[in-house]
């Protein structure tokens, strides 16, 4: 092997040579030079839609600021055999050894098959609820985001003059109804006369349904706003221009409305996945299902708008609190649905972690709507 | 000859065409700040430059064969449909209806497979059949009437997976009950491509055989021509218009079977993914021959597959790969113009 460190006339040029054509392809050689670990994002909207793939785009820029760590990234991939080719590629081409896929339809089959193909690479899915006997390679985390939409109840009640709120959902899922069912319940632990009028689009992105909801809502009286679809910003921007309160979802969409903005409730990916990346470079293992709130930092409210009073603050923060210590149980019985019958009965608390509210299938009382 | 004439108009022409588009792309991106040479470079080696990147390609073209088969034959007859979306999904979700229960049963595998491919070809034939119905019998036009139905299908299709045919422990993305591994279709041996490709291929090479080398067809595009000659020459031009919509959507529906028999597994929102809307394009851009589907699916496959390459590594934004399919689109249809004045050589002596 001694020949190897003889570097004859000959090998220089190839050298040389390889050399040249690596510069000529620039973009191939940024991938090339580095030994950084390569992580890859991908996400199911366009990353600047003001929710969902933004907040996830925000985390991916938090991770491009760290050192030892090249990040790729993929907007508008769909949940078809896409999804699976992209991953691949990052894998193939990228060299890429950590992927998040950050939608929840990525989950079955294609992150679950590809996990399987490719054994040395780390899987971090967004949303999915990881079982025993799945790869252990893969890792799906979530966030108990409930509670910010808790918080942002109390704040809505405590500036609501008409009492009445507009939720714009996509569909009634569980973790839908269950982000509903909380911003009641906050708002009614202010306001036991409030009420809630949800408003189901069908879909995660209908921009145009969205816009004559919120009009609808409005015209309805309600005066806070709120939604859970993937970009709030068409209800954001409607209700701000009918000179309404909203809450925002998923990012912050307060410099879409300065003079409505209370509040909202936004992930931390910035700190859940810069902290991956810590323990992945450090060696240190991760569990294979990670869920956490407020007390764990995997999500936060956005900052009160100028608008929000002193009082309803110094309420939001004492609720904060008491959440974050883990004193609070937003789901404590006695609980009845919105057609009468009692769907936790007193004397039960099913907690954050209660399994029972992953299948969540009513709306409390207060709200007004149909989850069918 | 008139042979050679097809030839050039054939060949000649759509190779100018994306040549040219191929320059005005370059410009865009040069505009955008990147060097068009490191575009195309990524491109190639996106698409086709490895066999990794090409069974990608293949794998992207793999539903639009079908899909675009479903603007392609109507068009015979002078129909413009778009509604292959929706042929697409409920045809998917008649393969889900029909695999679950059977693949219960002791029957084999390809029996159950043909089953649920019948079954999503017979439901996506009637939705693309009905358009036809409405156009014949009273005057519709095909192309609202399709897009229409495409609206109302995928409604109908979310009503059921959300509703009667929803797995209830389908938590948080509501879907069908799955397929059981065994009878998803299988990859073609040595490949990751799965074997809907090749339903593709041949069912491109069948209708191109039936449009053009048999009676039938023959009869099909002279209602193309000009109904009322097809009418005084005593075809059947109803039956002809029913048949030939009837075919279209059925490839559009064993498109959906495909996708949820090979690559989803089940039913549920994601089977919209607008693979029906791209089809309309890859006709186009074929001029409605079913022959001519075949190299522009493959070839729009190829730029979906290296989307991806031009986002990572140029951080260019995901439009960009829809920009270069405008420009293709436009200038391919505009550069019809051009055929049959492009001589090889000059003209010679008859």
């Amino acid at each position: 092997m001694a020949n190897n460190l003889h570097l004859s006339r000959r090998s220089l040029l190839k050298g040389a040579a390889t050399g040249s054509v690596l510069a000529g392809l620039a973009p191939f050689a940024k991938v090339l030079a580095a030994s950084d670990l390569v992580a890859g994002f991908i996400y199911v909207g366009p990353r600047d839609d003001y929710g969902y793939n933004q907040a996830h785009a925000q985390g991916a820029a938090a991770v491009k600021k760290m050192a030892g760590v090249k990040v790729v990234e993929e907007e508008n991939v769909a949940e078809t055999v896409a999804v699976e080719k992209t991953m691949e590629s990052m894998i193939n081409l990228d060299g890429a050894k950590l992927i998040f896929p950050t939608s929840f339809g990525y989950f079955d089959p294609y992150v679950l098959k590809l996990a399987k193909k490719y054994p040395n690479v780390t899987f971090m899915h967004c949303g999915g609820l990881w079982k025993e006997g799945e790869p252990t390679n893969v890792h799906s985390y979530f966030g108990y985001i409930d509670e910010t939409e808790y918080l942002s109840g109390i704040i809505a009640a405590s500036v609501s003059k008409t009492k009445k709120f507009g939720f714009i959902a996509a569909k009634p899922i569980p973790q839908v109804l269950r982000n509903i069912n909380s911003f009641t319940l906050g708002a009614r632990s202010v306001d036991p006369t409030v009420t809630t009028r949800v408003i189901f689009t069908g879909d995660w992105p209908m921009p145009v349904k969205e816009a004559e909801a919120t009009n609808s809502l409005a015209d309805q009286g309600a005066d806070v706003i709120t939604c859970h679809v993937d970009s709030p910003k068409v209800v954001i921007e409607t209700a701000e221009r009918r000179g309404l309160f909203t809450c925002g979802y998923h990012a912050s969409q307060a410099t879409l409305a300065p003079k409505g903005y209370l509040t909202g409730s936004e992930w931390n990916w910035e700190k859940v996945y810069t902290g991956f990346i810590t323990d992945t470079l450090a060696g240190k293992p991760i569990p294979n299902l990670v869920r956490g709130g407020i007390r764990e930092g995997i999500v936060k409210s956005s900052p009160y708008g100028a608008m929000v009073p002193e009082a309803a603050r110094m309420k939001a923060d004492a609720a904060r609190a008491m959440l974050a210590a883990g004193n609070l149980v937003i789901y404590k019985g006695p609980i009845k649905d919105n057609k009468g019958q009692v769907v936790i009965a007193a004397g039960v608390s099913q907690g954050q972690t209660d399994i029972a509210l992953e299948s969540m299938n009513y709306l409390v009382e207060g709200v007004i709507g149909a989850t069918s | 000859m008139r042979h050679g004439a097809n030839l050039v108009d054939g060949l000649v022409v759509p190779a100018i065409a994306v040549l040219a588009t191929a320059v005005v792309f370059g410009v865009f991106v040069a505009i955008d700040g990147v060097n068009p040479v490191d575009v195309f470079a990524l491109m190639i080696k996106g698409s086709f430059g490895s066999w990794f990147s090409l069974q990608n390609t293949l794998l992207r073209a793999s539903p639009l064969l079908l899909t675009a088969l479903c603007t392609a034959l109507p068009a015979q007859m002078g129909m413009v449909v778009i509604g292959g979306e929706g042929a697409l999904v409920l045809g998917g979700l008649a393969a889900v209806a029909v695999g679950v229960p059977l693949a219960g049963t002791a029957l084999p595998v390809w029996l159950i497979q043909l089953a649920m491919a019948l079954a999503a070809m017979f439901v996506g034939g009637l939705v693309i059949g009905f358009v036809g119905l409405l156009r014949q019998w009273r005057g519709v036009s095909e192309t609202i009437s399709s897009l229409l139905l495409t609206y109302i299908a995928i409604a109908v299709f979310n009503q059921l997976v959300e509703g009667l045919m929803r797995d209830p422990s389908s938590l948080n993305k509501p879907s069908t009950a799955a397929l059981p591994d065994d009878v998803m279709l299988a990859s073609i041996p040595g490949t990751n491509v799965h074997w809907g490709l090749m339903f593709g291929v041949v069912f491109c090479l069948l209708t191109y055989i039936l449009l053009y080398h048999t009676t039938f067809g023959f009869s099909a595009r002279i209602v193309g021509g000009n109904v009322r000659a097809a009418r005084m020459a005593g075809l059947p031009v109803g039956t002809l218009v029913l048949a030939v919509t009837f075919l279209g959507g059925a490839a559009a529906g064993l498109a959906g079977m495909i996708e949820v028999a090979a690559v989803q597994g089940r039913a549920n929102a994601s089977l919209a993914a607008g693979y029906g809307f791209t089809g309309i394009l890859v006709a186009f851009l074929a001029r409605q021959n079913p022959l001519g589907v075949i190299p522009v699916a493959v070839l729009l496959g190829g730029i979906a597959a290296s989307g991806g390459l031009l986002q990572r590594r140029l951080g260019l934004p995901d439009a960009t790969t829809l920009v270069l399919q405008g420009i293709l689109f436009v200038i391919l249809l505009s550069s019809e113009t051009l055929s049959g004045r492009i001589r090889l050589r000059p003209r010679a002596a008859p």
